[in-house]
């Protein structure tokens, strides 16, 4: 039996108060951590960082683990709009709908150099990163990203969710932001 | 029949008592017959090399195409075919003027042409006469111009946050720098 | 059309004749990649179906006419990610027959074994992912497992798992570690236990079987005609397979089979591409029998003016200065000239035209990309099936998007 078992820490509780079989916190809170351990994504895998993704999947390195089993391949019932892979200017639009048809709370990921910005594809028929048409909460750099790299970009998103104002969609800086990229 | 081994100088020659002597510029880069045909003959040539029982060029390999501005004949159409029985590869090219330049389908000899001949489409501009469907297949759909022809950039020219000066451009008036 | 259990009652009119026209794409779970395919169907059959392809083009052959030759290998990487090592092999073995560059046997060995295991690795996917599409999503957990294993072999010789950029126009970078070589033996005595396992959940599984047996076939002419290579093509019967008929780096040394198939359907695709992983198994044990006769620590040709010199060199001597600057500024003697080489990629015949004019960027690449050529034939092999053997058609065709898009 291994010993050396001491890696793996317990996460902290948020602040409350303690008392005999009851535990009180603030409800965002309690709702920061069940939205955060409970993401469900839509892999919008186009090229190679879609493998790295599939071998995140997988068993060795397993976004399971975070609460990310379920997919989605339908835009309404995800949470989280991973976009793993090159964008082309023809794939634009096509992105731009499955993001406008995502239901609140939404959050984006860009996957990797070509999501980021363009990569090493300076060219004519790619979209120079995903930013230029909707807007982006986490990039995880990389040609294609480690799968630890890929967790790492979905822990930021579990800090982001977790901290979130429940009643996000209806503050004036976000309106601004979606105004901005002319998402209604 | 015995199998016997197919020589570049059989293939020239089947290929010059059937059509004459219209092959020009016959070179052997790297091991592969090059010839250089007119673009009224190559279907005929393309389907004569695709029946014939001995010779039997089943494949059509590649079919691209090259930009030479310099040139007369700007454009030159190259295909590659293949006779997997015999082991024999073979290149045909076709030198086109004219904007846009027009040749005949391959698409009646070779269904794999389809596609070949829409990327060509898309990239250079070359029009296939007879192709059942000739519109553009990767790029998008209402571009205008050719753009694997030389004169068009590779860069996206409505970028606004690249800075010039460090690729040794000249400065990009809608881009303001940061320092 | 009478309704069998009520046949007094006849539907006639226009109720059955109405056909639906669905949109699969580029979006989609079951296409593996960005393609559509917008289908015409007469309740669950396709009448027809019509694709569109070029959401991720990226325009590799414009970028190419603009890089050096040695900063092409990355670009290379991102045609059939799966199997990036054989991609970067195939360029590089272009570029050598251009410059009439010869390689010792040994880096000619330690190539195919590179070679091979993308080969695997590729194979792998594809299969594992045509067991996901018929609802089995065990085989691709095991198998991605043995995935990770290849990919720390390639990590510990380049660098990277996926896009590796692996060797240099005449040879390696740099010595394989030993860590390498003892990884690779672990691999090759742990695999075949596992795809053991893999075969035995699908080859003479019932509904595997029923889910793909007799789906999607094609005929031998109508494969060749429309310019089938690789796996695919010799599923219909034709053996053909570059790597036995225009031998390169060494590969005529090498004692293979190569399997082919019957009638040309989703089964027999699946089963060529297992057999192909035998076969590349038993390649590779033969490359390290053959390393182990050949002298240790060469792993490059002896060309300073396409292969850059060891740094310590560079810092003393004037020569490997020279040739250090102008390697890197890109002023590599490439001759002039056009040559069409190919090799065996996992898809097929991954072809590579270069037309090059002396200059620092070819004047001309062409990718041949197998993907590309077959996909046109899908709407030929799914008309007239169901909705749910096109998508297991697709998933054993191997459509990487990279490829079909370059």
């Amino acid at each position: 039996m291994s010993t050396t078992a001491s890696n793996i820490t317990i996460e902290k509780a948020p602040a409350g108060i303690e008392g005999a079989g009851f535990f009180a916190t603030g409800f965002d809170k309690v709702i920061g951590m069940a939205r955060k351990n409970s993401i469900w994504p839509l892999p919008f895998a186009t090229s190679c960082c879609g493998i790295e993704f599939m071998a995140t999947m997988a068993s060795t390195y397993d976004l399971g683990r975070f609460g990310s089993e379920r997919l989605s391949f339908s835009p309404r019932q995800a949470d989280l709009l991973m976009v793993m892979g090159t964008i082309a200017k023809k794939m634009g639009p096509v992105l731009k709908q499955v993001y406008e048809q995502m239901a609140e709370p939404r959050w984006v990921i860009a996957v990797g150099a070509c999501a980021s910005s363009g990569g090493i594809f300076d060219s004519y028929s790619v979209l120079q990163g995903i930013d230029q048409i909707i807007p982006v909460d986490v990039y995880v750099p990389g040609c294609p990203p480690r799968p630890e790299q890929i967790i790492d970009g979905l822990l930021r998103v579990q800090d982001l969710v977790a901290n979130e104002s429940l009643r996000r969609r209806n503050s004036p800086e976000y309106k601004a932001l979606l105004a901005s990229y002319g998402i209604k | 029949m015995e199998k016997i081994t197919l020589t570049k100088e059989m293939v020239l020659q089947t290929l010059q008592n059937n059509f004459g002597n219209i092959f020009s510029n016959i070179e052997e880069p790297y091991g592969i017959l090059t010839a250089t045909v007119t673009k009224d003959k190559i279907i005929d040539i393309l389907a004569f090399l695709n029946k014939h029982e001995i010779l039997q060029f089943q494949m059509l390999t590649d079919l691209c195409a090259v930009h030479f501005p310099e040139r007369d004949k700007k454009f030159q159409i190259v295909y590659h075919v293949h006779s997997l029985s015999n082991n024999f590869r073979l290149r045909l090219k076709v030198d086109l003027d004219g904007d846009p330049p027009k040749i005949p389908t391959a698409t009646i000899v070779y269904a794999t042409a389809n596609w070949m001949e829409r990327e060509t489409y898309d990239f250079y501009g070359v029009i296939f006469e007879g192709h059942p469907n000739l519109k553009r297949i990767l790029n998008i759909d209402d571009m205008v111009i050719f753009p694997m022809r030389k004169e068009y950039p590779l860069e996206d020219n409505t970028r606004t946050d690249k800075d010039d000066r460090m690729f040794g451009r000249e400065p990009n008036p809608l881009f303001k720098p940061l320092i | 059309m009478s309704n069998p259990t009520h046949k007094h009652i006849k539907l006639e009119g226009e109720l059955e004749k109405e056909t639906n026209t669905i949109n699969i794409g580029p979006t989609h779970p079951a296409t593996h990649g960005v393609f559509q395919n917008i289908m015409e169907m007469d309740g669950e059959r396709i009448l027809s179906a019509d694709t569109t392809v070029g959401y991720i083009h990226r325009a590799f052959e414009k970028i190419a006419e603009h890089r050096p030759y040695y900063q092409i290998t990355p670009l290379t990487d991102r045609l059939n990610y799966c199997s990036a090592p054989i991609n970067n092999m195939g360029w590089h073995t272009t570029v050598e027959k251009l410059a009439g560059i010869k390689l010792p046997k040994r880096v000619e060995y330690l190539r195919v074994i590179i070679m091979e295991l993308a080969r695997i690795a590729d194979h792998l996917v594809c299969n594992s992912v045509l067991g996901v599409d018929t609802g089995a999503f065990t085989g691709f957990l095991y198998v991605f497992q043995e995935r990770e294993k290849i990919y720390e072999i390639w990590e510990d010789i380049c660098g990277s798992r996926l896009t590796t950029n692996i060797g240099r126009v005449g040879g390696f970078e740099r010595e394989w570690p030993n860590s390498s070589f003892e990884k690779l033996d672990k691999f090759l005595a742990g695999f075949p236990k596992v795809f053991k396992e893999f075969e035995n959940l699908f080859n003479r599984n019932r509904i595997f079987i029923e889910r793909t047996a007799g789906v999607g076939s094609i005929s031998a002419d109508r494969a060749l005609n429309y310019g089938f290579t690789g796996p695919n093509l010799r599923a219909t019967g034709v053996d053909y397979d570059i790597r036995a008929m225009y031998p390169y780096s060494s590969y005529e040394e090498f004692d293979f089979k190569v399997p082919v198939g019957k009638r040309g359907d989703t089964y027999d695709r699946f089963l060529v591409r297992n057999e192909e992983v035998w076969q590349s198994i038993s390649i590779i044990k033969q490359a390290l029998e053959k390393i182990a006769k050949e002298p240790a620590g060469v792993f490059h040709a002896d060309v300073p003016e396409y292969y850059l010199p060891p740094k310590e060199e560079v810092y003393h001597n004037m020569e490997a200065l020279i040739y250090h600057f102008k390697i890197v500024m890109g002023e590599v003697p490439i001759p002039k000239g056009e040559v069409y080489h190919s090799v065996e990629g996992g898809n097929g015949e991954l072809g590579f035209y270069l037309i090059s004019d002396g200059g620092r960027c070819p004047y001309r690449l062409h990718f041949r990309r197998p993907c590309f050529i077959y996909y046109q034939a899908f709407e030929e092999m799914v008309k007239g099936e169901l909705l749910s053997d096109a998508i297991v058609t697709l998933s054993s065709m191997n459509i990487i998007a990279g490829e079909l898009d370059g």
